[in-house]
C-alpha cells in the first residue's frame, strides 16, 4: 500500500516539478543569449515575475472573441502540463507513465497543437491565421520524423513506453550508436522547431511577417497570456525532459528509490536542464532565422536522419 | 435471430414502398421507423458478438428458380452490421429535421430505407448471387439518392460517372467471384472456404477485389468518382455513402482476402499495405487543398479508408508469418477505425448539412464566425474534428495508435522488405495524421471561428432538435469509445478471432487503459488522459479565478495595431493551406499561383490566379477517355458503308471463322 502511495506521491511532485522549474529554463536560456551577446540581460527569475504581473492584469478581449477563445489557454496548459508530467524527470516510478507510452505523448502535444491553432484563428485576424497555417505546416513535418525516432528507439528497446527505454538505456550496456546519435539528431531539431526557436521562428521577435508562435499569441492578454506562455514554457522543458529521458537517462531514480536516489535524480535533471538551456542559447545565437520555406527542408533533413537512424540501426543488429 | 434481422430488413424495404407517398408526416413516420429498425438491428448485432461463435444461417427460397438465397450472420459480419446501425438510426434521426429544409425532400425518402436494407444484405449474404444482387442494389439506391438534387450544376455529372465506375467495379467483382467459383461454378460461399488455389489464380482474384470493392471503398486512384457522387447527396445520405457504404466495401475486401482466397504470399499484403498509404497521403492532400466543406469531408473519407486498407495489409503480412496474435492487433486496428470512422464522419457531413441549412452555402470561404450563432452545433463540430484529426482522448487516435503499435511490432517479421516498407508507412501515416489536424483547423477555423464573411454567414441559425439530437449521439460515441476503447475492442473480440484465430487478451482490455502486449510494452489510457486532462484544467481554471485579475475589458481586436474592419482580410481556407500547397502541392498538383500585378498608375485589381491539376485525372482517367473516344471514332465508320462493304465485311468474317475452324480441327 505505501509503496502504491509512493508512487502517487512521485507523479504528483513530478506534475509540481516540471510546473515550477519550467520558467526558469526558460529565464536561464534568455539570460545566456543576453550574455553571449555582451548584454545583462534580466534575471533568471524574471520569467516568474512576468507570469505573476500578468495575472495581476485584467484581459483585454476583442469584441467577437468566443468561448473557444477564453477557454483554450487552461485546454492548452493542461494538455502539455499532463505530457510533461508523463516524461520521467527524475524518477522512472511514475504511474500514469505506464498507462501512457511516448505514442501518447506525441498525441497530446499534437492536441496541444490542434487548439491553440484554433484560439489563434478565433478573433479573425490575418496574423493569427497566418501563425496557424505555418504551425500546421511545420508540424506536418515534425510529426513523421518524431516518428521515425520512436520506432528507431522501439526498434532497439521493444517498447514504446518511456520508462521502459530510459531503463533499458540504464541496465544495459548500449554503447555508442550511429543509429541513436541520428535519432538524437532528428530528435533535437524536431525539438527546435516545436518550440519555435532560432532559427525556425524567434521568441523574442515581434516583427510580424517572420512570426509564428507569437503570431498565435498575439490577441492574448492578462491571465490568458500568462497561461498561453506558462505552456510555452512548460514545451520546451517537456522536450528537454524527453530527450534526456531518452538519451541521458543517468541519474534517474528507479522504482522503490531510497531518499538518496531520489535527490541524485534530482540533481541530475536540474543539471540536464540547465545544459540543455545554454547549449540552446549558445545555439541560437551562433545561427541566423531561416526563411520560412526553408523550414521545409530542415524539417524535411530530420525525417531523413530520422530514417537513417532506422536503417543503420537494422544493419547494424544484422552484421 | 437472423430471421429476425432479415424481418427488419424487409420492413425498410417495405418503408421504402411507404416512402413513395407525398407529405411531411409520412417523411417523419418513415425516418422514424428506420432509426427504431435500425436500433433493433443494432442491438442485434451487439447480441451477435455477445454470444460470440455461434453463427447463423438460413436458406431462403427467394431469387433464381431453383436456387435459394443463403444467408449468415457470424462475428465479422455483425460487427459491420453494428456500424451500419449505428450509421443508419442516426442519420435517420437528423433527416427527420434535416428533411423539412429539403427542396424536395420525397425524392429521398423512399430509396432512404432501401439503401440501408441493401447495405444490410450485403453484409449478411451467403452466396454470390445474393451479395452481387444487394451490391448493386446498394449502388443504384445511392444513385438515385444522389440524384436527389439532379438540378444542381455537376449532380448529374457525379451520378453518370459513379454509375460508371459503380458498374466497372461489379464487373470485376463478378470476374472475382467466377474465379472463386471455379470450374464447378459453386456459388455458395460456403464451397470457396479452404479451397486450395494456385498463386497466380490467387493473385488474380486479389487484384480484381481490389479493384472492384477497392473502387466503391475509394482507393487511389479509384476514388475520382467518390468526391463528386458523396456530397451531391442530401448530408445524411452523404454520411451513410462515406461511414457507412465504403465500409461495406471494406467488409467484401476482408471476406474475399481472409476467407475466401485462402493463404496468401506475403507480398500481397504488402501491396495492400502501399496501397493504403498512398491512399491516406493522397486523400488528406486533396482535402487540404478543397474549399467545399462536403468535398473535403469525402477526400477524408478517402484518406480514412487508406489507414483502415493500411490495417488490412499489415494483418495480411503478418498472417502470412503466422503470428496471430500481431494479426489480431492489426485486425482489431482495422475494424476499429471502421466503427471509429462510421461515426466522426457522420457526425461532420451532419454538422456540414447543419451549415448548409443554416447559410445556403457549403463553401468555406463564404463562411465564418459561426460559432456565435450556432453554439450548440460548433461545440459538436469541434469533437468530431479533434476526432477525426487524431487526437486524444478521442476515438480518432484509438485506432491510430492500435496502427502504429501494429507497425512499431514490424521488425519481428522476416523479410528484408517489409522491415524497410513498414517504418516508411508509418512515416505516411504520421504525415496523413498531421495533414488531417491541419485539414480540420482549416476547416473548423474557417467555417466556425473568426468573422462572418457573408450576410448569409453573419445571420445564421441555430438548427433544430432532431439535427441536434443526432450529432449529439455521435459526439457522445466520439468520446465514450475513445475513453473506454476496451469495452469496444472486447466487443469485438469474436470477430478478431473468426479472422486471425487469435484475439487481443482480455486482461489487456481495462476500464483506464488498453495495453495489447502488456503494460511494459505499450499502453494507453484513454479514460486516464481524459480525467487528468480535465482534473489539470480544472486546477488552472480555479487558480486563474482565485488568484487572477477578474477584470474582462472588450476593445477591438489588436492585430498588431491595424485591425482591418473588412472580414476580408481574415485568413482564408486558400491562404491557410498555401504554406502546405507550396511545400507539398507544386509536387503532386502541379500546384501554380499567378499573381498578375497592375502597372504603378494603373487602377485595375490584382488578380490572384491557382492552378492545380489532379493527378488520377491526368494521369489515369483522361488517357482512358481520349483512349476509349478514340476507339469510338474508329468503330465509327462501320455506322455508314454502302451494302457493298458490308457483304464484304461479313463475307471477310466468315472466311476467317472457317479458317479458324480448319485450323482447329
Amino acid at each position: 500500500m505505501s509503496r502504491i502511495a509512493a508512487t502517487v506521491v512521485m507523479q504528483f511532485a513530478q506534475l509540481l516539478l516540471v510546473l515550477a522549474i519550467a520558467p526558469g529554463v526558460t529565464g536561464l536560456v534568455r539570460k545566456v543569449k543576453a550574455r553571449l551577446l555582451s548584454r545583462h540581460g534580466p534575471p533568471v527569475l524574471q520569467p516568474y515575475r512576468d507570469l505573476a504581473k500578468l495575472m495581476r492584469k485584467e484581459a483585454l478581449m476583442a469584441e467577437n472573441a468566443s468561448w473557444l477563445y477564453r477557454g483554450a489557454p487552461a485546454v492548452i496548459l493542461a494538455l502539455i502540463w499532463l505530457a510533461a508530467g508523463l516524461i520521467p524527470s527524475f524518477t522512472i516510478d511514475l504511474p500514469l507513465a505506464l498507462a501512457a507510452d511516448l505514442l501518447v505523448i506525441i498525441g497530446l502535444l499534437a492536441a496541444m497543437r490542434f487548439v491553440q491553432a484554433l484560439a489563434a484563428m478565433d478573433v479573425g485576424t490575418s496574423f493569427g491565421g497566418i501563425g496557424a497555417s505555418r504551425e500546421m505546416m511545420f508540424a506536418s513535418l515534425a510529426e513523421p520524423a518524431t516518428l521515425m525516432v520512436v520506432y528507431t528507439m522501439s526498434v532497439f528497446v521493444h517498447s514504446s513506453s518511456l520508462p521502459a527505454m530510459a531503463s533499458f538505456m540504464l541496465e544495459n550496456d548500449v554503447g555508442l550508436r550511429v543509429s541513436f546519435a541520428l535519432a538524437l539528431l532528428a530528435l533535437v531539431m524536431v525539438a527546435i522547431a516545436e518550440n519555435a526557436r532560432i532559427p525556425i521562428d524567434n521568441p523574442a521577435t515581434h516583427l510580424e511577417l517572420t512570426m509564428v508562435h507569437e503570431a498565435m499569441v498575439l490577441e492574448y492578454s492578462g491571465p490568458h497570456l500568462a497561461l498561453m506562455e506558462a505552456a510555452a514554457m512548460l514545451k520546451l522543458v517537456a522536450y528537454l525532459s524527453l530527450i534526456a529521458a531518452i538519451f541521458a537517462p543517468w541519474g534517474l531514480a528507479p522504482p522503490a528509490a531510497g531518499a538518496g536516489a531520489i535527490a541524485l535524480g534530482l540533481a541530475t535533471y536540474v543539471g540536464k536542464l540547465a545544459f540543455g538551456a545554454i547549449a540552446l542559447g549558445v545555439f541560437e545565437v551562433s545561427i541566423a532565422k531561416m526563411r520560412v520555406f526553408r523550414v521545409a527542408e530542415f524539417l524535411g533533413g530530420a525525417l531523413l536522419l530520422g530514417l537513417l537512424g532506422t536503417i543503420f540501426l537494422y544493419v547494424s543488429q544484422n552484421l | 435471430m437472423l430471421i429476425l434481422l432479415l424481418a427488419c430488413i424487409a420492413a425498410k424495404l417495405a418503408l421504402g414502398v411507404v416512402g413513395a407517398a407525398r407529405g411531411m408526416p409520412v417523411a417523419r413516420l418513415v425516418y422514424g421507423l428506420t432509426a427504431t429498425l435500425c436500433a433493433v438491428l443494432g442491438v442485434l448485432a451487439v447480441a451477435a458478438l455477445v454470444t460470440g461463435g455461434g453463427w447463423h444461417r438460413l436458406s431462403l427460397p427467394l431469387g433464381l428458380p431453383g436456387l435459394s438465397a443463403n444467408f449468415r450472420l457470424d462475428a465479422l459480419s455483425a460487427w459491420f452490421l453494428l456500424t451500419a446501425s449505428v450509421g443508419g438510426a442516426t442519420a435517420a434521426i437528423y433527416a427527420i429535421g434535416y428533411a423539412t429544409h429539403l427542396a424536395e425532400p420525397q425524392r429521398a425518402l423512399p430509396f432512404f430505407p432501401i439503401f440501408l436494407a441493401a447495405i444490410d444484405l450485403v453484409l449478411i449474404a451467403d452466396d454470390a448471387f445474393v451479395f452481387l444482387f444487394a451490391w448493386e442494389a446498394m449502388a443504384v439506391a445511392s444513385w438515385l439518392l444522389v440524384l436527389v438534387n439532379h438540378r444542381e450544376a455537376g449532380n448529374a455529372i457525379a451520378a453518370r460517372l459513379y454509375l460508371v465506375m459503380a458498374m466497372a467495379g461489379t464487373a470485376c467483382l463478378l470476374l472475382a467471384f467466377g474465379l472463386l467459383a471455379g470450374a464447378e461454378g459453386a456459388y455458395h460461399f460456403d464451397a470457396w472456404r479452404g479451397q486450395k488455389r494456385d498463386a497466380w489464380q490467387a493473385g488474380f482474384i486479389v487484384v480484381l477485389a481490389l479493384i472492384g470493392a477497392g473502387s466503391k471503398a475509394g482507393l487511389f486512384p479509384l476514388h475520382a468518382w467518390l468526391p463528386l457522387a458523396h456530397p451531391a447527396a442530401p448530408s445524411h445520405v452523404s454520411a451513410l455513402m462515406s461511414g457507412v457504404m465504403t465500409k461495406a466495401a471494406i467488409y467484401g475486401l476482408m471476406r474475399i482476402l481472409f476467407e475466401f482466397v485462402g493463404p496468401l504470399e506475403w507480398g500481397w499484403g504488402a501491396i495492400v499495405m502501399a496501397v493504403g498509404a498512398i491512399t491516406a497521403v493522397m486523400g488528406i492532400l486533396y482535402a487540404l487543398m478543397e474549399r467545399d466543406l462536403k468535398t473535403l469531408l469525402a477526400y477524408s473519407t478517402i484518406e480514412n479508408i487508406g489507414l483502415v486498407t493500411v490495417a488490412l495489409g499489415l494483418a495480411l503480412v503478418f498472417r502470412a508469418n503466422a503470428m496471430p496474435g500481431l494479426t489480431a492487433l492489426a485486425l482489431a486496428a482495422c475494424l476499429l477505425h471502421v466503427f471509429n470512422h462510421a461515426v466522426m464522419k457522420s457526425l461532420l457531413f451532419f454538422v456540414a448539412g447543419a451549415v448548409h441549412v443554416a447559410t445556403g452555402t457549403r463553401d468555406l470561404e463564404q463562411l465564418g464566425g459561426l460559432i456565435h450563432r450556432m453554439p450548440r452545433t460548433a461545440t459538436l463540430a469541434l469533437i468530431g474534428a479533434a476526432s477525426i484529426a487524431a487526437l486524444p482522448p478521442l476515438n480518432g487516435f484509438v485506432s491510430e495508435w492500435l496502427i502504429f503499435q501494429a507497425i512499431l511490432s514490424a521488425p519481428a517479421l522476416p523479410q528484408w522488405a517489409l522491415k524497410f516498407e513498414i517504418p516508411v508507412v508509418g512515416a505516411c501515416l504520421a504525415l496523413t495524421a498531421a495533414f488531417a489536424a491541419a485539414c480540420f483547423v482549416r476547416a473548423f477555423g474557417t467555417a466556425f471561428l473568426g468573422r462572418p464573411r457573408t450576410p448569409a454567414a453573419r445571420d445564421a441559425q441555430e438548427i433544430g432538435t432532431a439535427m441536434g439530437v443526432a450529432m449529439a449521439l455521435l459526439a457522445a460515441l466520439c468520446i465514450g469509445s475513445g475513453a473506454v476503447p476496451g469495452a469496444l475492442l472486447g466487443l469485438m473480440g469474436s470477430a478478431v478471432q473468426q479472422l486471425a484465430g487469435a484475439t487481443l487478451p482480455r486482461e489487456s482490455l481495462q476500464v483506464m487503459w488498453i495495453a495489447p502486449f502488456g503494460l511494459e510494452r505499450a499502453a494507453y489510457g484513454g479514460l486516464m488522459v481524459l480525467l487528468f486532462v480535465t482534473i489539470l484544467a480544472w486546477i488552472i481554471i480555479e487558480i486563474v479565478h482565485r488568484h487572477a485579475n477578474p477584470r474582462r475589458r472588450l476593445g477591438p481586436a489588436w492585430d498588431c495595431g491595424f485591425p482591418d474592419p473588412t472580414p476580408a482580410a481574415q485568413y482564408t481556407a486558400s491562404s491557410f493551406s498555401q504554406p502546405l500547397r507550396r511545400v507539398f502541392g507544386t509536387l503532386v498538383f502541379h500546384a501554380r499561383e499567378r499573381v498578375d500585378m497592375p502597372e504603378p498608375g494603373e487602377t485595375r485589381a490584382a488578380r490572384f490566379t491557382l492552378s492545380l491539376r489532379d493527378p488520377a485525372w491526368a494521369g489515369l482517367y483522361a488517357p482512358t477517355q481520349h483512349a476509349l473516344g478514340w476507339l469510338a471514332d474508329r468503330c465509327n465508320r462501320f455506322h455508314y458503308l454502302t451494302i457493298r462493304r458490308y457483304l464484304t465485311v461479313v463475307f471477310a468474317v466468315l472466311v476467317v471463322m472457317l479458317c479458324v475452324v480448319v485450323v482447329r480441327q
